[in-house]
């Protein structure tokens, strides 16, 4: 096994535990993270996969570093929010949905 | 010099140009500064779109002189020009409405004028796109935007929606990154065009993969039944203006974008599944429908009805063929719910900001007290409802008569039952509004509303209605480049 | 664009263009109001005419604008459309008349006076139109601006009633619209055309024409309020007495009716529709309705439901007459949308009267109202009359025609229907007049407003327009052979129907 591909293996685990936690964790915080945990989950596996007969490839690298600014950006934002609503409600996590 | 003058690039960078100017400005030169530079973007996009329908070719733009593989290419097809003339004649007026909407709100204002700019930016971005790894940095632009947007009122109930709606969207791109690694691995490209002649049904087990994240992602962004959970809370409960922004516009670049893979270098791949989208959007139309019927308040009813209405985008899968009648439905669809929408939200909020309540049951007496705001969400209603002589209503006609062409009986039932539902709820609310409220309860309609908020939201109600006399102009623009 | 071109454009402009402009003035500029009302009326009269001469004198009008490729708003001024547009613009300004008398200080007049003309608009537009698009567009129009003057006084009740209207309009939209695009996909454009098209698709599977025409039947048949698609009718009596007059005796069923004179012979060809076995279904389903809608009637005390369902009786004669395979029996269907027309408006012009200065909405109440407005009881008796096929009215000769059109068509059976009818119309009428002029005056009426003023029972706007329409239907009745008289004209659509018709 390469080591491409186990940079992308280990990317894909990473994802799949990030997509659970954002999907399944009450906590805030913890989703935020869980994010940043998939977002480097799918920045690995553009690295690995991209590693050609021993060559480095820039244009992945490019585009994770320009990946890496966007979730810098999303995680701004979560965590502005996140406050915001700490300060509102005094909770980290979401407040139940009213259904109407 | 010929090139600094491209409308491509200047449809990107001027809003980026005005959204940083009127965060420097503060909102009320802001404001201004805004409505100047979506009216010049307007007018770009109505010289493109006519240029694109003219000439009957693509028109392409290297951004600073580099084009693909090493820089970035913007393409504008009949599509893409048909989704930017969309995008303005819904931005335009929608500021316009803001800025009556947040005249006694310098709070919200304050965030609303750039992130509506980063917005523009971002969608306009992403309808000229070319490659598969600059549609994610524009996927990123317009989604964290409009969070932003949602939670730009700042009380807790719209700081909820808005992560509930972020952590939505950021699954969804996220899901769109990792297949977007897989397919550069598989492939060592991202540019859609290199990319739709190599990908073929024998293709490897990780290129189906990253089509089915992708395009699963997306659907999630596209707010579609099942995956619709965080549209109500967010459109429902954002400001009138950005709701309208967010239902018309954001949630169709996401739609743009999977029919792009879909007739592009998927489309080898999606054949056998094409029912899986029309099943899922024959189940959100009936839920979405129902959802509207039952709704408490106004705006949740209008957002419940964006669910049905995203519905019938994906019945055009599995009807896609070679008369092109099932494209040409969905792209009528995709323009006439865009006005109808934002006019529904328009007026909706002129309501609610008169009357000071926001219940279904509250807009009663608003008949002869607000007319045109009850004229505007009757005429987006008629749109909503597919009734002639509305675009929504051509959009029903070529989808009907694609379905029976193919023998689609199934899709036919659900396009005619939708339309009935969307005239339960439609009459639910204008009835409410013929009613005379009994004297006593004359209560809260003291001040006018402000004529600003009726007649922009009358102008895209007209506009809805009156795409369906323009419907051979909009399926001729649709038709230049369609296809990779 | 051609003066051929521009006519039928200008006479759905002239009602149109009031309308909107009404919409903008405000509540309390009254003469504006009235003056752009009468204006359009006789504007669309005028230019009525000059296209009645044009279509006589062999012109054709027409008018074409693509909406998506290969499909057309058309537009086509022959004689059948102008049978019914004469009738609505005439009807038209009549009704206005009545109604700037009856909302004389009832609050927004300009909404209402606005749909008005916006639904006459429509009307011409369904009669006007020149294939099953365009005819589907300005039907489902017609729907949308009926609501809001059925919904018109804001009461829970005039609520329910807008509701099942709607509840059965927009369904029946659904199903013209699933026929219409049906035979679009089979077939392309779906122009009308004399003889009909649909023989060019005799290779078809006969149940697939059979469903298509079940469809579009059910689709126009719910307007047509023909049994059991009937039920809104009397549900949208909830609306003012003009509304009433106007939509729902002569705009809203006749559209119905119409549509099928069109599905029946120009699109699927009278020979054609013969061939497929639909015209006696088709038939039935018009002598349940005249029996049912006559039947029901014997039992309404209150007059203005009496009325509808008499409505829903007599435009079956329309679908009867067009169901009798032959020409006697389409004239007397013909001749019949017209007279039928005169003959309930009438009618309504003068329920609308005693509801007004008397406060009488029941037949029970109606005892010595001929002697308190013995000039409206008149008009009403001759209306009713004319119901019944009494000689010397409008109503003797369309029964004349039918009757000769089913001997004709050897179908007996639809002579004893329309001599039943007859007698059911004679039961439930008779009472009301023997009422209205035998029985004494009561101690007080249940609400009287308007105090008589010498030979002026009630406001003289509400008294001339009832009085004229009576006048028309002794004049359709007993000048019926003169030139340019509806006879003469339905005799002229016969003719050009059946003779063009032929290969």
């Amino acid at each position: 096994m390469s080591t491409g591909l186990i940079f992308a293996g280990t990317g894909a685990i990473l994802f799949a535990m990030g997509v659970a936690g954002v999907m399944l964790l009450a906590h805030l915080l913890r989703r935020i993270l869980a994010f940043n945990l998939m977002g480097s989950g799918a920045f690995l596996i553009l690295i690995g996969l991209a590693q050609r007969a021993g060559l480095v490839d820039p244009v992945p690298q490019a585009m994770v570093l320009t990946g890496i600014v966007v979730s810098v950006a999303a995680t701004a934002l979560a965590l502005a929010l996140t406050r915001r609503l700490h300060k509102l409600t005094g909770a980290y996590t979401l407040p139940a949905t009213r259904d109407d | 010099m010929t090139e600094f003058f491209d409308p491509l690039a200047w449809l990107i960078l001027l809003p980026l140009f005005w959204a940083s100017g009127a965060f420097l400005l503060g909102p009320t030169r802001g404001a201004r500064l805004a409505i100047v530079g979506v009216a010049a973007q307007l007018w770009l996009a109505i010289d493109l779109a006519v240029k694109v329908g003219d000439g009957g070719t693509a028109i392409r733009h290297a951004v600073g002189g580099w084009g693909a593989p090493l820089g970035i290419d913007l393409i504008a097809d009949g599509l893409a020009a048909a989704m930017l003339l969309l995008t303005h004649m819904v931005a335009l007026p929608l500021l316009l409405y803001a800025r009556g909407y947040f005249a006694a709100d310098a709070s919200v204002a304050r965030y609303f004028w750039p992130l509506s700019g980063f917005l523009l930016a971002g969608l306009n971005a992403l309808f000229l796109a070319a490659d598969l790894f600059n549609l994610y940095v524009t996927l990123e632009i317009v989604g964290l935007a409009a969070v932003g947007l949602v939670a730009a009122g700042g009380n807790a109930t719209q700081i909820a929606a808005g992560l509930r709606y972020l952590f939505a969207t950021l699954i969804g791109s996220g899901m769109y990154l990792l297949g977007v690694a897989l397919i550069y691995g598989a492939y060592g490209t991202v540019s859609i065009a290199t990319l739709t002649p190599l990908i073929n049904a024998s293709a490897a087990s990780a290129v189906w993969i990253a089509a089915a994240l992708m395009l699963l992602g997306l659907m999630l962004k596209t707010a579609l039944f099942p995956f619709h959970y965080w549209l109500p809370p967010a459109h429902g409960g954002a400001p009138a203006p950005v709701s309208a922004l967010l239902s018309a516009l954001v949630v169709k670049a996401s739609f743009y974008l999977i029919l792009r893979l879909w007739l592009g270098p998927f489309a080898p791949l999606t054949g056998t599944i094409a029912w899986l989208p029309a099943l899922l959007g024959s189940a959100a139309i009936l839920w979405g429908s129902w959802q509207a019927i039952r709704a408490v308040r106004l705006k949740m009813l209008v957002a419940y009805s964006t669910i049905a209405q995203l519905g019938y985008l994906f019945l055009i899968f599995p009807l896609l063929g070679p008369d092109g009648l099932a494209l040409q439905a969905g792209g009528m669809q995709v323009v006439a719910h865009g006005l109808a929408k934002a006019a529904m939200f328009a007026a909706a909020g002129a309501m609610i900001h008169v009357t000071g309540r926001d219940a279904v049951a509250d807009v009663a007496g608003v008949a002869s007290r607000m007319p045109v705001s009850l004229f505007a969400f009757a005429l987006a209603g008629v749109t909503l409802m597919g009734l002639p002589p509305s675009g929504g209503f051509l959009a029903k006609w070529l989808l009907i008569d694609a379905a029976l062409t193919q023998g689609q009986w199934w899709l036919v039932a659900v396009i005619i039952a939708g339309g009935l539902l969307a005239a339960i709820y439609v009459f639910r609310v204008l009835r409410q509004a013929f009613l005379v409220p009994a004297q006593g309860e004359r209560r809260h309609l003291s001040h006018r509303a402000p004529p600003l908020l009726e007649w922009t939201a009358f102008t895209l109600a007209a506009a809805s209605v009156l795409l369906g006399l323009r419907g051979v102009d909009l399926l001729r623009l649709l038709a230049v480049g369609s296809g990779p | 664009m051609t003066s051929n071109e521009i006519l039928p454009l200008a006479v759905m402009a002239s009602s149109l263009l009031p309308g909107l402009i009404i919409f903008t003035l405000p509540e309390s500029r009254i003469r504006w109001r009235t003056a752009l009302n009468l204006l359009g009326a006789l504007a669309k009269l005028l230019l009525v005419g000059l296209l009645l001469a044009g279509v006589a004198a062999g012109e054709e009008y027409g008018f074409r604008y693509a909406v998506l490729p290969g499909i057309d708003l058309a537009f086509k001024a022959d004689a059948l459309a102008l049978l019914f547009v004469t009738l609505s613009a005439l009807l038209w300004l009549f009704t206005t008349l009545y109604a700037i008398g009856y909302l004389e200080r009832s609050p927004h007049r300009s909404r209402f006076f606005g749909f008005f003309s916006l639904c006459v608009t429509a009307t011409m537009g369904i009669a006007m139109a020149g294939n099953l698009f365009t005819f589907f567009v300005f039907y489902e129009l017609l729907t949308l601006t009926t609501f809001p003057l059925v919904v018109h006084r804001g009461t829970d009740k005039a609520m329910q009633g807008g509701t099942v209207y709607l509840a059965y309009t927009l369904g029946g939209g659904a199903l013209l619209l699933t026929g219409i695009v049906w035979l679009h996909s089979l077939l392309g454009q779906i122009e009308f055309t004399h003889g009909g098209v649909l023989a060019a698709l005799a290779d078809a599977p006969t149940w697939q024409l059979q469903a298509i025409f079940l469809l579009l039947i059910a689709g126009v048949g719910v307007k047509a309020a023909i049994v059991p698609l009937h039920g809104w009718l009397p549900q949208a009596m909830v609306a003012p007495a003009p509304v009433s007059a106007l939509l729902h005796a002569v705009a809203v069923v006749k559209a119905g009716a119409f549509g099928i004179i069109r599905i029946v012979y120009e699109v699927y060809g009278i020979e054609f529709a013969q061939s497929l076995d639909l015209l006696t279904p088709l038939a039935v389903m018009a002598t349940v309705t005249i029996l049912w809608g006559s039947f029901r009637a014997l039992f309404q005390d209150d007059l203005k439901r009496r009325l509808a369902f008499s409505t829903i009786s007599q435009i079956s004669y329309i679908v009867l007459g067009v169901a009798l395979f032959g020409p006697l029996g389409t004239v007397g269907g013909l001749v019949h949308l017209v007279h039928q027309g005169l003959m309930k408006i009438t009618l309504f012009f003068c329920a609308g009267n005693f509801a007004e200065t008397l406060g009488i909405h029941k037949v029970s109440e109606m005892d010595g109202a001929g002697r308190r407005m013995p000039l409206t009881t008149l008009a009403f008796s001759i209306g009713a009359l004319g119901m019944m096929g009494a000689p010397l009215t409008a109503g003797a000769v369309s029964k004349a025609w039918l009757i000769d059109g089913a001997t004709a068509a050897g179908m007996d059976w639809a002579v004893w229907v329309l001599w039943t009818s007859s007698l059911l119309n004679a039961a439930y009428f008779l009472p009301i007049l023997w009422r209205a002029w035998l029985r004494p005056l009561p101690a007080a009426f249940p609400n009287e407003r308007t105090a008589a003023r010498g030979w002026r029972e009630t406001a003289w706007l509400l008294l001339i327009p009832p009085l004229v329409t009576a006048g028309a239907v002794l004049a359709a009745g007993m000048f019926s052979d003169i030139a340019w008289s509806p006879l003469a004209w339905a005799q002229l659509i016969a003719q050009r129907e059946y003779l063009q018709g032929m290969p």
